[in-house]
């Protein structure tokens, strides 16, 4: 009898104990003071004010930013009247084009990046062979795959047609009526020789007009921003200390993709910061681009930096060369970068598909794939390690940067 | 028969009061050491006695030399400069000093995503560094090289970056 009852007491003991453990495991976990601070890094209150760009005195100017964009939409500044920014970076995709090579005159190389929250970032490109944003737009502009056009060109649509909204913000425009209708430092045979036939003068006067179109689109650039996701309301709910909107902002599911992504995953080690990207060059071992082509990443992009006609510390720079802190404190090591390409963000990254830097990753779930892996990679060498992750892990890390996607703000 | 109905109900009971006694203390257990809570492998591999003084003599003994980030909390992400205060072993301030900085993090095989440098001696043995920036969350090696009155020595400084 006395076995009985002292039974019962421990077996209504144990179910007790489950009973709790069942709760705490399934209620929201608890997060650590240090998780929660990199929680608000993550977070898109964390967004600081826009850094300033020393090289573009127009970057914050409102009427350089409404010139900026009409050009990013106006298809007429192109080889063939067909291609615009916005043929690869449409609004609707956050600013990218859906496709794993993007599709101007002829077919890039590399994959169309999100230009959401992008000017929060020192370098531009995957491998970051621009150092401002205004430098970035003079490249697709007169490469032949992409506008396929050229200086002289541009120079002259922007004379017969945007001369009162360019001269209000760059001032006059000098006389282009002897300039020739094509001619530029292009692939084009005919518009290369145009160019250098041209006086060492005018090759200028015209570069720095299509200089203040950069700087124009650059400005334009600067107000596509990302508005609040679903993780950001989790994050300020906890923050806020507001229990019922944590319950129900993420799920159960996400929040472990969260945790994996913060702990196990060791994500944030480079998509950190509100922008969950730290714009920095890692190797992560990505396959050869269409399977054939082993891009040499940051250690070409250091190189052309350095080279390019419109950095920082050109004549076409507005900049003080002291403020171009980036070029002179370049590390003078680039064969470590071999293969390293910059961290995009992740913000609306399910919008953003084909991933990596020639789309070479169709879904979220090959991503993750790659991530648990960690090959070694075309250069045999990757700063990711193995994560050993379970199937349901890697499905949580894809709930939750699911839960990243949130509106985009552009005039 | 020698064991009685009752006795051998009396055994079931036990053994199965001690099954519930074993869920109960598992469970306890798994509450008090928190089994649920993931850890954070990213710090798995940081030497646990790594020394993070920032003041520090050299390896070979010349030098004393103190960092001071300029930026608190120092945080990744962020260009900043810091301020180096170099003296000999004996507590005289050394100027003149040819410094240069490398670094990196030992566990992912890195180096420093900029290369600081000495723009400026502000005398007193006190010297500007700029161009730091740190782009991950982990451990950093900071590597100082002195040369100064004919000698050469180097120091290595511990972070640790949120
Ligand atoms: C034919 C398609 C195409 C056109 C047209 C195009 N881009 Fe891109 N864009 C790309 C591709 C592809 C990349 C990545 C190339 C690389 O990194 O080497 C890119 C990269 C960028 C980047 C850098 C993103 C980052 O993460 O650093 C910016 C900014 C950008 N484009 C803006 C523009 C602007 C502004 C225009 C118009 C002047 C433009 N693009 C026209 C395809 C295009
Ligand atoms: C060592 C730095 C590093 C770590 C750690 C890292 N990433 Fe990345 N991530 C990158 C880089 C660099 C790229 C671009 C690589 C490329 O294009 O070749 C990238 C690309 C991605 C992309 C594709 C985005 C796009 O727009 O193409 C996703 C998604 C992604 N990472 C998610 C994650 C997740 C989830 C984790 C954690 C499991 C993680 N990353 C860990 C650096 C890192
Ligand atoms: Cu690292």
């Amino acid at each position: 009898m006395k076995a009985k009852i002292f039974a019962i007491v421990l077996i209504v003991g144990a179910l007790g104990a489950i009973g709790v453990l069942s709760f705490v495991m399934l209620s929201q976990p608890q997060w650590t003071d240090e998780e929660i601070d990199t929680l608000k890094s993550l977070w898109i209150g964390s967004l600081g004010q826009l850094p300033p760009d020393p090289s573009n005195a127009y970057a914050d100017n409102p009427a350089a930013a409404e010139l900026g964009q009409q050009l990013f939409f106006d298809t007429r500044f192109s080889g063939n009247g067909q291609v615009s920014c916005a043929t690869c970076h449409q609004p609707d995709l956050a600013f990218t084009d859906g496709r794993a090579q993007s599709k101007g005159i002829g077919e890039t190389r590399r994959s169309a990046p999100s230009l959401v929250g992008l000017s929060y970032s020192p370098w531009y490109f995957w491998d970051g062979r621009k150092d401002s944003q205004w430098a970035q737009a003079l490249g697709p502009m007169e490469d032949a795959n992409e506008h396929g056009g050229n200086r002289t060109q541009y120079a002259h649509l922007i004379s017969e047609n945007y001369r009162e909204a360019y001269e209000a913000v760059f001032g006059a425009l000098p006389d282009l009526t002897s300039f020739p209708a094509s001619a530029g430092p292009v692939a084009d045979a005919e518009a290369s020789d145009a160019w250098r036939e041209l006086s060492f003068e005018d090759r200028e006067t015209v570069s720095r007009i299509y200089a203040n179109m950069g700087k124009a689109i650059a400005a334009y650039q600067r107000h596509i921003q990302p508005g609040a996701s679903r993780f950001d309301e989790y994050v300020q709910a906890l923050l806020e200390g507001d229990k019922e909107k944590v319950k129900i902002a993420l799920s159960t599911d996400e929040v472990a993709g969260l945790r994996l992504f913060m702990g196990k995953g060791s994500c944030t080690q480079c998509h950190n910061g509100p922008m969950l990207a730290n714009n920095d060059f890692h190797s992560t071992g990505t396959p050869l681009s269409n399977g054939v082509f082993a891009d040499r990443g940051r250690t070409d992009g250091m190189l052309e930096v350095i080279e390019d006609e419109f950095n920082c510390l050109s004549k076409y720079s507005d900049a003080d060369p002291e403020a171009c802190v980036e070029l002179r404190f370049l590390p003078p090591n680039g064969s470590e970068f071999l293969g390293a390409f910059k961290t995009p963000t992740l913000r609306n990254v399910a919008e953003t598909a084909p991933y990596m830097h020639a789309g070479q990753m169709a879904t979220l779930e090959e991503v993750m794939d790659h991530y648990n892996e960690a090959p070694a990679g075309p250069h045999s060498h990757t700063d990711l390690f193995e994560l050993n992750l379970t199937d349901q892990e890697l499905a949580q890390l894809v709930a939750y940067m699911k839960t990243l996607s949130g509106p985009v703000f552009a005039p | 028969m020698n064991t009685s109905p009752t006795k051998q109900n009396d055994t079931i009971w036990w053994a199965v009061g001690g099954i519930a006694a074993v869920v109960i203390v598992a469970a306890a257990l798994w509450f008090v050491f928190g089994g649920g809570a993931s850890s954070s492998s990213s710090q798995a591999g940081v030497p646990s006695d790594l020394d993070f003084a920032t003041t520090r003599t050299t390896n070979q003994g010349v030098f004393e030399v103190t960092i001071e980030p300029a930026l608190d909390p120092l945080s990744i992400n962020q260009l900043h400069q810091w301020e180096l205060q170099v003296k000999t072993k004996d507590g005289q301030p050394v100027d003149d000093a040819e410094i240069t900085i490398g670094g990196g993090m030992p566990q992912h095989g890195h180096g420093l995503p900029t290369q600081p440098q000495v723009t400026e001696a502000l005398g007193n043995g006190s010297y500007r560094v700029e161009g730091v920036r740190f782009n991950m969350a982990g451990w950093w090696e900071f590597n100082v090289n002195i040369a100064a009155n004919g000698q050469s020595d180097d120091v290595t400084f511990n972070l640790s970056l949120q």
